[in-house]
């Protein structure tokens, strides 16, 4: 080991680098830090993206190295959100019902206090009490641990039946679907305590930074989740070189083979399975304070099946190739459904990309899987081998 | 044979398949550094046979004792058997051939296999010098860093067993190991496997009578899940209920 894991690993110091570029041109470009070229809600929509690269580099571990496709991976995501956004809007309804009660004669007592903001929260899907599960939300350290524990209890719990039961293929990916299809029809509930179809909202806000404007927030977003996807991505280099890369990679082509070889298939399948759970759920608590609310649609099951879209157009067992596949991917995508894309009049029908774009994602998907099946990333590698020929 | 020379042994295993009587009280034991070739027609139970060893297959009836303590696999399972000894060599050329033979081998280095323990793993000079040992036998050192998909059948065949060395086995099942390969890779193979019987158990099931012959060493002849007969090859032949069955009656 003479030289060093980065010096061994090029392309991942050259991700970085983009990555870094990026963001410093945004921020340069921004509203908030910069002139003003790039409106706040585009910067959003970049932190955002970034956020989802992130949780597509978590699939890419199970499915693009170790052969589990999972279509249920925003449960994860979503959990992730739902944790930081009981935080998020328990600080800042506390803080609305303190100022509110600043003014009356007797100050309120903190039972008082915790009861206004029962009513407050919960008072739209017809309940004033706190449930339960809200007992830490007034804590942002406890609620960042549950960021982390609770989808990788649920992915531990999950995995360990799956996995030990031996189902794969097909029928694990159905089952992963069912279980995100599951949580989302619980959420819905307005007695699932987390306010029903209404979610949580105006996660935008950070509690305690009133003086700071939305537009430096968003920027200080963009840069924590360039942080947190470039730590990531070090950190699945590092994972997937070396003797356990080689193992993971193994268990994806022939998990026989490797059982008769003495490895406990299960035990790698689990820990790659609850690694991947917990990055895709901290990609989901940066998500969604920058979208500002997050509800159990953003858990249906089609959600996980464009992430798994974004990997294999990205090009599966890359790492740069699940970011460079979501990023591309999910930017068009906000572009052709936000309207921003001209509407093609034929004279007899006008062609509407906010209906038509499904159906054009549809066609790229199976263009790239017929005549590029290591996708975008596939076609880097090409570029790069016949530079270096 | 005493309990003291005696690696594996089954004894009065039974299995069947939807009615199918797949192994039929079948007895059998192998020292601890023997070289065993098993034949027998197609539907004999010499895959079965395997499957139950490995862990693969449950028996319905029987037991299998390994090692010095007899423990009876059937409660182990397959990654369990094979870190307890017991290395397999599939039919089919079974390697990562997406990965480097580098890679493959050092997948099948005897270390520990718990998941973390492989995570922080460093390979050590030890594990290097081994790794070149192992290709050096089966003759894969120029090949080292090839991907193992671009191997020729053969090396494939060779690399696997070389993987199954890695493992430090006691006792190594080779199905087969001679299929679709050339005079000269088979003789390659030969030595390979009789040199591997020198430090540990060696059983061989292979259709094919001269390469049999070949490895010189005591053969057991399976028949409809059971051991028809047992001994050297030229008393095996000569056996007539082996001609029967071979030769059809």
């Amino acid at each position: 080991m003479e030289r060093t894991f980065l010096a061994r690993n090029p392309s991942v110091l050259v991700f970085l680098g983009a990555l870094a570029l990026f963001t410093l041109t945004v921020t340069i470009l921004s509203e908030g830090l910069g002139i003003g070229f790039l409106s706040t809600s585009f910067i959003k929509t970049l932190g955002k993206t970034l956020c989802l690269c992130l949780a597509a580099l978590a699939l890419d571990l199970v499915w693009g190295y170790c052969g589990i496709l999972s279509l249920g991976h925003f449960a994860f995501f979503g959990l992730g959100g739902y944790m930081i956004g009981m935080w998020l809007m328990y600080a800042r309804t506390e803080e609305i019902v303190v100022s509110s009660l600043a003014n009356v004669p007797l100050p309120p007592t903190s039972e008082e206090i915790r009861d206004a903001i029962g009513t407050q929260i919960f008072g739209v899907v017809g309940g004033a009490e706190l449930p339960m599960i809200w007992s830490f939300a007034d804590s942002l350290t406890i609620q960042l641990v549950l960021v982390v524990l609770v989808p990788g209890i649920l992915a531990f719990l999950f995995g360990w039946l799956a996995f030990r039961s031996r189902v794969s293929g097909v029928y694990l990916s159905i089952l992963t679907q069912a279980m995100t299809l599951a949580l989302s029809l619980y959420l819905f509930q307005n007695d699932s305590g987390l306010r029903g179809n209404n979610g949580l909202s105006g996660l935008q806000n950070l509690p305690g930074a009133e003086n700071v404007s939305q537009a430096t927030l968003s920027i200080l977003f963009l840069w924590g989740s360039a942080l947190a996807l470039g730590s990531f991505y070090i950190a699945s280099a590092w994972f997937m070189s070396g003797k356990f890369g080689s193992a993971i990679r193994a268990i994806r082509d022939d998990e026989n083979r490797l059982r008769y070889l003495g490895y406990w298939v299960e035990s790698y399948k689990l820990l790659v399975f609850v690694v991947s759970a917990i990055i895709t759920a901290i990609a989901g608590a940066l998500y969604y304070p920058q979208a500002g609310i997050i509800n159990p649609a953003e858990i249906a099951p089609i959600a996980s099946i464009y992430l798994v879209v974004w990997v294999a157009i990205g090009g599966r067992g890359r790492l740069y190739g699940a970011v460079i596949g979501a990023a591309f991917v999910s930017l068009i995508s906000s572009w052709f459904t936000g309207g921003q894309a001209p509407d093609i009049p034929l004279g007899f029908y006008t062609i509407k990309w906010v209906d038509w774009w499904l159906v054009l994602l549809g066609f790229g998907f199976v263009l790239v899987t017929l005549y590029a099946p290591k996708g975008l990333g596939g076609l880097v590698d090409q570029l790069v081998r016949r530079k270096s020929a | 044979m005493t309990r003291a020379e005696t690696l594996l042994e089954l004894d009065k295993v039974s299995v069947s398949f939807d009615g199918f009587k797949a192994i039929n009280e079948l007895s059998f034991a192998i020292g601890s550094a023997e070289l065993r070739a098993i034949i027998g027609p197609n539907g004999a139970g010499k895959t079965t046979m395997m499957d139950i060893i490995t862990g693969k297959t449950r028996a319905d009836s029987g037991q299998v004792k390994y090692g010095d303590h007899a423990i009876d696999l059937q409660n182990l399972s397959e990654s369990a058997i094979a870190q307890a000894g017991i290395g397999r060599k599939f039919q089919r050329p079974t390697v990562f051939e997406n990965q480097t033979v580098l890679e493959n081998l050092t997948l099948a280095l005897h270390n520990d296999r718990s998941p973390l323990k492989v995570l922080f793993n460093k390979t050590t000079e030890m594990d290097r010098r081994r790794v070149d040992t192992l290709a050096d036998e089966v003759g894969l050192t120029d090949h080292l860093h090839r991907t193992a998909g671009e191997l020729s059948h053969g090396q494939k065949q060779w690399l696997e067993i070389g993987m199954l060395l890695a493992q430090e086995p006691r006792l190594l099942l080779v199905d087969e190991p001679a299929a679709g390969m050339t005079p000269q890779e088979r003789e390659h193979t030969t030595d390979m496997l009789k040199r591997a019987a020198k430090t540990c158990a060696v059983v061989v099931v292979e259709h094919d009578m001269e390469f049999v012959r070949r490895l010189d060493c005591r053969v057991t002849v399976l028949h409809e899940g059971s051991v028809l007969a047992e001994g050297s090859i030229d008393h095996v032949i000569q056996d007539r209920q082996v001609i029967e069955v071979y030769l059809g009656r």
